[in-house]
């Protein structure tokens, strides 16, 4: 039987406890220490919190407050591709609304949730990413997808959806 | 340090260098209003209720946090100032509910006041209230997340002066909330329910968890016995209330007004107080004695006992393993006193009146049932207990007075001092001192008095010196922990009382703002215990009774099982 989910565990909580080492007994610390933390989680899970309380020595309740303050932190473990849908003026106008309308439906997204069943995608509507000019816009990681309409969207997702190709692999061979 | 001389509408006023345009003002005899400024903390000016227009600004000044400079020209009452003012508390009030009627502060709510004194008549922003659930998971007390205006005096009074670290800041901007450790409740933070942040709330955001039903139902029921245990910093500070000065109430007349209210039984937890330093005094000299668990910390405290079960588990034999009065009254109520009465124990409730938010907590904790039933069934703060003699229309500083139940209602001067910080060292060491044989001639131990944080004094047993110590709200606390943690602690005994001032200052008083009425209290406790004729606990004749008719004598089996405890790590998100 395959265990690899479990070795990435053990790497993952190895590479925890070298951050938390490394900024053992320093002040004045904190955001550096949570990026970290985000880089190996992909998010801010809330028993890190508690370990960098123990060794930093600081009370969690301020580094909640410091999590919570910034957009670039997450609380919530966070999907494998990031979609980022711009929500501003110029987007809205041309359409952005039903944009994400698509996203939605195709992740199956439903009361408010963010990041699909599979883990695959994480939604983020954002104000604006700066390129007004080709509205309505989307990024998919660092990709970026113009003058979109939205029955472009579910074919742009799928070449980042891995459970989707294997699920059509799948098909094929039968 | 530099003079510098300001105009305040039109008044010339000389101040120090740095100070704030509030003080400044204050000075001059001109009132700005304030909501998030604190006279014991540090300037947060994050309200801005207190802007003011200075000449030459473009902007408005916060007064609170903006120092004058010479010749400044300010100006507190513009049209401009009044009506940034009123925007404020329009925005502010948009957010908070309009439940002031049902509210626990009404009538002492600080955001109340300032809605009526700048005439705000309607609201041009629409109500955007949060709709948040209460926190009811302590029991001592109760959040309203949906009332916080977010001053953060709470979190100042609970990191700074007890760090304890329970409260904290979320989200940014407008989605900003003060919010318990990690966002879980507040249970599960560190919180001690030690009160504090409810005297620093401007508004009912925090409060504590009312009881008052609970009691008149017990009250109203025939079949209960109904019994009461008065804490000793209660009857002074309840005076306040009242229109009085602290200590203005004669301890008869409290007695007289709760038999008014109903209470079948008064007696006196001073009398436990007591009882509380024959144990503990002995538990000391056992200690000295054998060189064991040293310093030993006093546990009459229960936001203290719990700030070290939580953040000290592994320093817990430190503490002393005698129960708190309360706790020592509660077991006996419904063992020896329900004995000699001849009442079923069945049928008593235990109630304690007390100036404190964590007793709530400290009757229910689970092995606090050593009588074979709840040992106390219910603790109502001093603030409850205004309400209740308003609402019943009794003034109890009119009152007569009357006499409290036998048994358990006799207390000596040493008892009393168990109310202000530095009350219990002293108490011990009248006790303590005289049962090293001789007897004391200067009883008064001016050292361990007042309002210094850390207190320290030597006294010398056997010719032995033995270092002893006295520390009031947990920062002071933490400093002698560390040191016992360190291995380098000098004492040899340490009180600890979790709230500034001790139990005078606790979180179940009338509503407390500065050390100043603080200290009025704490004068008031030194007067009441010069005027007893028995002033040392080991002279208390109904305790001299309990040990020869039930318990045997000083840490006998029976008094082990029935007055003392044991402690526990607490697991919290620290």
């Amino acid at each position: 039987m395959c265990n690899c989910g479990e070795n990435l565990r053990d790497q993952r909580y190895t590479a925890l406890e070298k951050t938390l080492k490394k900024y053992r007994h320093t002040t004045g610390k904190i955001i550096p220490v949570l990026q970290e933390i985000q880089d190996i989680f992909g998010y801010v899970p809330i028993e890190a919190i508690r370990e960098v309380s123990r060794e930093l020595k600081v009370p969690s309740s301020e580094i909640y407050g410091v999590v919570t303050f910034y957009g670039q932190f997450h609380l919530q473990a966070r999907g494998k591709n990031i979609i980022r849908v711009c929500t501003g003026t110029a987007c809205h106008v041309q359409g952005g609304g039903k944009i994400l309308e698509a996203i939605t439906d195709y992740l199956g997204l439903k009361d408010g949730k963010m990041t699909s069943d599979d883990m695959m995608f994480t939604l983020e509507p954002v104000a604006c990413l700066g390129a007004c000019g080709m509205a309505p816009v989307m990024m998919v990681n660092e990709d970026a997808y113009g003058r979109l309409t939205p029955d472009e969207v579910p074919a742009i997702l799928a070449r980042y959806d891995e459970n989707r190709k294997q699920k059509d692999d799948e098909k094929c061979i039968a | 340090m530099t003079a510098i001389t300001v105009s305040i509408n039109g008044i010339k006023t000389t101040v120090p260098e740095g100070t704030s345009i509030l003080q400044a003002a204050a000075g001059a005899g001109v009132h700005i209003p304030t909501l998030c400024f604190h006279p014991d903390q540090e300037v947060k000016a994050n309200c801005r209720i207190c802007v003011v227009e200075v000449e030459g600004r473009n902007n408005l000044a916060p007064a609170c946090a903006t120092a004058v400079s010479e010749g400044m020209v300010i100006k507190t009452a513009t049209r401009r100032v009044l009506a940034a003012r009123r925007t404020i508390l329009e925005l502010i009030l948009a957010r908070h509910p309009q439940d002031c009627l049902h509210c626990s502060r009404n009538g002492t709510c600080e955001l109340q006041q300032l809605a009526a004194e700048y005439d705000v008549r309607y609201n041009r922003f629409p109500r955007d209230e949060w709709q948040l659930p209460l926190d009811y998971s302590t029991p001592g007390i109760v959040r309203d997340p949906n009332k916080c205006v977010l001053c953060h005096r709470c979190i100042e009074v609970c990191t700074a002066v007890q760090t304890v670290n329970a409260l904290g800041l979320a989200n940014r901007g407008y989605d900003t909330q003060v919010v318990p450790s990690i966002d879980h409740d507040l249970f599960e933070s560190p919180c001690v329910m030690c009160g504090q942040c409810i005297h620093a709330c401007p508004v009912a955001a925090i409060t504590e968890r009312d009881q008052i039903d609970e009691l008149m139902e017990a009250i109203s029921d025939p079949e209960k016995v109904v019994v009461t245990q008065i804490a000793p910093a209660v009857r002074l500070a309840l005076s306040e209330e009242f229109g009085g000065e602290p200590g203005r109430l004669r301890m008869e007349q409290l007695v007289d007004g709760l038999q008014k209210i109903g209470f079948d039984y008064v007696l006196h937890t001073n009398f436990a107080a007591d009882l509380t330093i024959w144990e503990e005094g002995h538990e000391l000299l056992e200690r000295l004695q054998e060189g064991r668990n040293l310093p030993m910390f006093t546990s009459c405290c229960p936001g203290w006992v719990r700030f070290a079960e939580v953040y000290y588990p592994g320093l817990l034999n430190h503490l002393s393993t005698c129960k708190s009065p309360q706790q020592m009254f509660g077991a006996l109520v419904k063992t020896y006193w329900a004995e000699k009465m001849g009442i079923d124990p069945e049928k008593i409730v235990s109630v304690s009146i007390m100036p404190c938010t964590a007793k709530k907590y400290e009757a229910v904790r689970p092995e606090m049932i050593d009588s074979r039933y709840a040992d106390v069934d219910m603790v109502l703060t001093t603030r409850e207990i205004a309400r209740l003699f308003r609402m019943t229309g009794i003034d109890p500083l009119k009152l007569a007075g009357a006499f409290p139940a036998p048994w358990m209602g006799e207390y000596t001067g040493a008892a009393v001092l168990f109310g202000a910080s530095g009350g219990v060292m002293e108490a011990a060491l009248r006790t303590v001192c005289e049962l090293q044989g001789g007897t004391l001639e200067k009883i008064d131990f001016c050292d361990v008095r007042g309002m210094k944080g850390v207190k320290e004094a030597t006294v010398y047993l056997n010719g032995k010196p033995v270092r002893v110590a006295v520390a009031h709200s947990l920062s002071n606390a933490r400093v002698l922990m560390e040191q016992v943690a360190a291995g380098e602690s000098p004492y040899h005994f340490i009180e600890v009382m979790a709230c500034p001032g001790g139990c005078i200052g606790g979180g179940g008083q009338p509503l407390t703002r500065t050390d100043r009425d603080r200290a009025r209290r704490m004068q008031a406790i030194y007067d009441e215990d010069r005027g007893r004729q028995r002033r040392k606990a080991h002279e208390n004749q109904e305790v001299k009774a309990l040990y020869q008719d039930y318990l045997g004598s000083v840490m006998s089996h029976k008094a082990h099982e029935l007055l003392h405890t044991r402690y526990t790590l607490k697991r919290k998100n620290t």
